[in-house]
């Protein structure tokens, strides 16, 4: 990267009479290419480097494999567990979240006055750190204490009391539940955005015609909306690929592996079972399923675009 | 479908009933929370956690800030602020260089930096946590600052380049015309009217960073250099079984923020949106 700004450079200046405004992009962009060299395109290589090692990451005792953990990671059934899990969580992200967050952006945009503090409280739980509502949430599912269960309890609905973290049925589900909660009110505020560009002469006008609130909102608004939503879901699984805050401080992946995804399974090899090696190659893995994927979702999508 | 009254009811009367009931599933966890950093130990086990508590006791607020909780944010504030200036600096600065200053490859590496958007931060985890050790930065709080940097950029180039492209090109051109150099422009001109971009960066950001978990998690690992996600994991290992003072902790740690939003709603909103951008 710094390689190709300097040319550009001495391509461009001829000679000694190197002006100021020929040296003004590299000097503008040098902090911002240092930076990402350093911090994200080095650690990059970097980690395809560490995956051909097998080493515990104390001392110089690391062993070069070449290509034996990359072996391991394809039959590696764990590894793909976890990566199902990640698609699992993107696909439940999408299909909970981009209806919920469409149908309070239509309930806010006809509240009137009661809308702006409806938003504001509603964006809440996107200002809380992922630490602080694991921990919230951990407690909230408690199969003895937690309110969950007593408020099931307290419905007559007690027979439906869960270990919800507990339980290899439950644990992954639980954890997208809260992952939804906290997001839903992000793409609510996306789509109102959506929703107010759309011209009010148009509705008024289909009014006069005749046409119901419900009409209006199906035939016309629905279809306005549609590259925000489009936006939205890409955004949605992107982020699920490369999830893992609220799964590794409420289920730390478990119980026996049900909610492994694909960041937590690459922590717990490095960090836990002291594998560096092959827990780069996890990560390096994971890099590769993520940038295929969202390379594949954005060609199928406009490219570079801003909402809001 | 035709508009018959029944449906018109209908919808007037969900409403408020949706709206009503979205803001009780926001704010229950939220209730639940302040409620029980108010009781007991003894009382969180004997009574129901749905009971009001006895008294508005404040001693596991008292507990929690007895201990290290204000090294925590100490570090917090520290670590997102210089993180925040430089984001600022540095990306205003590149975000210049792409919107307005012609050279070669302007477009290719504009485009490289915002890939970088997609990339997963979890892949630089080990090679970050490895350098750290290496360059002696290891359980420092200015060990964040590097990472911290460097991922918050290719989004904020994106979003200011954008912005500054939306700037006239008459003001510059006046300055250039009297006499004026790509800095003085940029440090006159453009960092100034890019006021409000500049803002909104700073604000998703300083969110952003002041939850973050795993470079903080992995970087540091004494309580004198972590950040505040740090203080609840920490307290928690601490507490174990003390519900009422773990709950203390989240929502002291939650605290700051949530101030802060009281007064910027609209901006807050604004800047967390900022993340909805699509690389």
């Amino acid at each position: 990267m710094t390689d190709i700004s300097t040319r550009s450079a001495d391509g461009g200046a001829g000679g000694a009479a190197l002006s100021l405004r020929k040296l003004a992009p590299v000097v503008f962009l040098a902090p911002a290419i240092l930076m990402l060299a350093v911090y994200l395109l080095y650690p990059l290589v970097d980690s395809f480097r560490l995956s051909l090692l097998d080493w515990n990451g104390l001392g110089s005792n690391a062993q070069f494999v070449g290509l034996d953990n990359w072996k391991k990671l394809l039959s590696d059934t764990l590894f793909w567990e976890a990566a199902w899990n990640n698609i699992l969580l993107a696909v439940f992200s999408v299909l909970i979240q981009m209806p919920i967050a469409v149908i309070l952006a239509v309930v806010l945009d006809n509240a009137g006055k009661g809308s702006r503090i409806l938003k504001i409280l509603y964006f809440l739980p996107l200002l809380m750190s992922s630490v602080a509502l694991g921990v919230l949430f951990k407690y909230f599912y408690d199969v003895n204490f937690g309110p969950l269960n007593a408020l099931l309890d307290y419905v007559g609905l007690g027979y439906l009391a869960q270990d919800w973290l507990g339980d290899t049925r439950f644990a992954l589900g639980a954890v997208i539940a809260v992952i939804c909660w906290q997001y839903i009110p992000f793409y609510m505020v996306l789509f109102m955005a959506g929703l107010a560009s759309f011209p009010a002469e148009i509705s008024e006008a289909a009014k006069l015609d005749g046409a119901s609130e419900a009409t209006i909102f199906w035939k016309m608004k629905l279809p306005h909306l549609k590259g925000t939503i489009r936006t939205a879901a890409v955004l949605s699984v992107i982020g699920a690929l490369r999830y893992f805050d609220l799964i590794y401080v409420m289920t730390g992946g478990g119980p026996e592996g049900s909610s492994e995804l694909m960041a937590t399974y690459m922590y717990r090899n490095v960090f836990s079972s002291f594998q560096l090696g092959y827990g780069s190659t996890v990560a390096s893995g994971m890099f590769i399923v993520v940038i295929l994927i969202a390379s594949v979702l954005l060609r199928f999508s406009k490219r570079y675009e801003t909402e809001v | 479908m035709a508009s018959s009254p029944a449906t018109r009811v209908a919808g007037r009367i969900a409403v408020p009933v949706l709206g009503l009931f979205w803001l009780a599933v926001t704010t229950v966890p939220f209730l639940f929370m302040v409620m029980t950093t108010f009781k007991t130990q003894e009382e969180s086990y004997s009574s129901s956690v749905w009971a009001l508590p006895e008294s508005l006791n404040f001693v596991n607020y008292a507990d929690v800030l007895s201990g290290p909780f204000l090294t925590y944010l100490k570090n917090s504030v520290m670590v997102v602020a210089i993180s925040v200036v430089l984001i600022v600096l540095i990306s205003a600065m590149a975000a210049y260089a792409f919107a307005r200053i012609r050279f070669r490859f302007n477009e290719a590496l504009f485009g490289l930096i915002v890939a970088g958007m997609i990339v997963p931060i979890h892949i630089t985890l080990v090679p970050i946590y490895l350098m750290t050790r290496e360059i002696g930065l290891y359980d420092s709080p200015f060990a964040l600052i590097g990472p911290y940097v460097a991922t918050s950029l290719p989004i904020s180039v994106f979003i200011l380049t954008e912005f500054m492209r939306q700037i006239p090109k008459e003001l510059e051109e006046a300055a250039r015309l009297d006499g004026c150099g790509p800095f003085t422009i940029f440090f006159k001109i453009f960092f100034p009217l890019s006021g409000p971009g500049l803002s909104t960066i700073a604000i998703y950001n300083a969110i952003m960073l002041w939850n973050e978990f795993i470079f903080a998690y992995v970087l540091t690992s004494s309580t004198s250099t972590r950040t505040l996600p740090l203080a609840i994991w920490d307290y928690q290992g601490q507490y174990t079984s003390n519900i009422p003072a773990i709950l203390a902790v989240v929502t002291l740690t939650s605290l700051p923020l949530v101030v802060a939003y009281a007064f910027g709603q609209e901006k807050i909103v604004k800047g967390m949106m900022a993340g909805s951008v699509k690389g």
